[in-house]
């Protein structure tokens, strides 16, 4: 059974300058009287009590400003972060999707970047093999997929990590925004794939600013604001208290929609 | 935009979540520390893979590729093991093997030393994108050198080859040193002592690593004092110079200098027996104290620090 749950978690960030993060600076400061130097180490405070219980079968979309923690919630819930203060469990096989680039080695050919991609998000080398034709298929990049990575455009790779990914079977699919940076009629087939993909997995995270990206994956919304939960529920209703108005009245049939990444969220 | 009221409208069903979160959730527990290292285990094929990886990527668009290494390598033992001989006056046919044999070591215990320290930081990019135990980055680097010496020991098999007939037999490696029995089946136990170098790496680079990603000092200061390492550890002089220089029987307090440099007992249990020295019982032990004890020591830190290290790369 897949879950995420998460006890009154805070994630704080202990921001060391250069100096702060020495060990002269350590010794020093106990003479100084104040003993131990964590509490003299300036504290970002990314999430601050938050509480979530997410269940198979969740679809939930994130939205919320810039700097608002929906990142840092990814993080938390993929369990990269562990929380500072509260307690976290993950049941599951997590997927993030957070920055395409990232496991991404530019002097190495698209074929052998799809392996190690793969081998990161937890398959296994047959596994992999299996599917490097489907992903060629999917990808289009035919003859390219031999050539060194720094060789592609910033849309081959896009196709490349869309294309890794979409073939996953993932039990916990989290995606970060910033999957745009491809062409229209890509898109539409990547739409295809990441709909059938959100299928496949058994609970979804989604930060977006896009209305008709949440609207088709989502039936959930997390509202984030300073780090704190402010709002968690139906979509419509998050979204209308988010937004100020209601989206879905105004909403285009989501296949007019160019790419994924909308400039909503203002 | 108007501010709303929290709300908190709990859409997805509580029913099988405890109110209190179970003990299992604990950060730091050794269960945790044990899990990330078995884990690690677990993901094999990925280090495996990558480590290859490494290796290539080096050399991708050099003509011999990674015969370089194995190059490089027989270049310095060769230059090394012709100076010093001349210097310390000892027969090259047996000094040769010698010099090479623990230069070779010499380089892994390096490699893994340097890249250890910084081993959480150089995969800072990794490590806050991918949910992965992070011994699997530990165990990467290590393999990554295991390759190399691996490459290196190319060099061991050549120089064995030409020399062999010196090694055979019962040889002295200075007129007046101690009387080496010469290969015989003791060569095999080289293989317990690589796998005993690579355990001690793992630990080594696993709390190094965690504590130089908080310190940033611990990397500069490892950096400037692994060369001193090599000079007062015996690899390029042999360590019955230090009983002959003290004159008379005594082991006096010039064998310490070797005695109380750990890097001397994990030279010698791999360089022994590949050279047909005296296999000394000593050195294999004082190596599995420190197997235990660091090991020890890494899991506590495992345990304490190992969810601190995404917020510190």
């Amino acid at each position: 059974m897949v879950s995420i749950d998460v006890w009154n978690a805070s994630v704080d960030f202990p921001i060391f300058d250069a100096k702060s993060r020495s060990l002269k600076k350590l010794a020093l400061g106990k003479v100084g009287g104040k003993i131990g130097s964590e509490g003299r180490v300036p504290i970002i405070e990314a999430l601050h009590d938050i509480s979530l219980s997410l269940k198979e079968g969740s679809r939930v979309g994130l939205v919320g400003h810039n700097g608002a923690g929906k990142s840092t919630l990814l993080r938390l819930l993929a369990g990269i972060y562990e929380p500072t203060r509260g307690h976290s469990r993950i049941i599951g096989k997590v997927a993030p999707v957070f920055d395409l680039g990232v496991g991404m080695d530019p002097e190495i050919s698209g074929y052998e970047n799809i392996m190690i991609r793969g081998l990161y998000l937890g398959m296994t080398r047959k596994q992999m093999e299996a599917r490097v034709d489907d992903i060629s298929a999917f990808t289009e990049l035919g003859d390219y997929l031999q050539m060194p990575l720094r060789t592609y455009s910033t849309g081959m790779r896009v196709r490349l990590a869309l294309g890794v990914v979409t073939s996953i079977n993932p039990e916990i699919l989290l995606l970060d925004e910033g999957i745009g940076a491809v062409d229209a009629a890509f898109m539409a087939k990547a739409r295809d794939r990441l709909k059938d993909l959100v299928a496949r997995s058994g609970l979804l995270v989604f930060a977006n600013h896009s209305d008709e990206f949440l609207a088709e994956f989502c039936d959930t919304a997390i509202w984030m604001d300073e780090g704190h939960v402010k709002m968690h529920g139906d979509l419509r209703e998050v979204l209308t208290a988010y937004k100020g108005y209601d989206p879905f009245e105004r909403m285009h049939m989501p296949h007019e929609a160019p790419v994924l990444s909308g400039n909503g969220g203002e | 935009m108007t501010p709303v009221r929290s709300v908190l409208v709990q859409a997805t069903s509580t029913v099988d979540r405890p109110e209190v979160p179970p003990a299992s959730t604990k950060s730091r527990s050794f269960r945790r520390a044990f899990a990330d290292v078995r884990e690690a285990w677990a993901h094999r094929e990925l280090w495996g893979h990558l480590g290859w990886q490494d290796i290539k990527q080096r050399y991708r668009r050099s003509v011999i590729g990674p015969l370089w290494i194995t190059i490089s390598m027989a270049t310095t033992a060769l230059a090394l093991g012709l100076l010093y001989s001349t210097l310390l006056g000892t027969p090259i046919d047996t000094f040769l093997p010698y010099v090479t044999v623990g230069f070779i070591i010499w380089n892994f215990i390096l490699g893994c030393v340097i890249e250890g320290t910084d081993v959480f930081i150089v995969n800072e990019g990794l490590i806050k994108h991918l949910p992965a135990p992070i011994t699997i980055h530990v165990m990467r680097m290590v393999w990554r050198q295991v390759l190399f010496l691996l490459h290196n020991l190319v060099v061991y098999v050549i120089v064995l080859a030409i020399f062999f007939t010196a090694l055979d037999k019962p040889y002295q490696m200075t007129p007046n040193g101690p009387m080496n029995p010469g290969l015989s089946w003791e060569i095999v136990l080289a293989i317990p002592g690589l796998v005993l170098l690579a355990l001690n790496a793992v630990w080594v680079a696993l709390l190094f690593g965690v504590i130089s990603t908080r310190f940033r000092d611990i990397p500069p200061v490892v950096n400037s004092f692994i060369n001193l390492v090599f000079f007062m550890t015996p690899i390029v002089w042999d360590a019955s110079i230090l009983t002959k220089v003290t004159g008379g029987g005594d082991m006096g307090w010039r064998m310490l200098v070797a005695e109380l440099n750990p890097v001397y007992h994990f030279v010698e249990i791999v360089r022994a027996p590949l050279l047909g020295h005296t296999v000394d019982w000593h050195h294999w032990a004082i190596v599995g104290g420190f197997t235990v004890v660091g090991w020890f020591a890494a899991l506590v830190i495992l345990r304490n620090y190992r969810a601190r290290v995404s917020y510190w790369v």
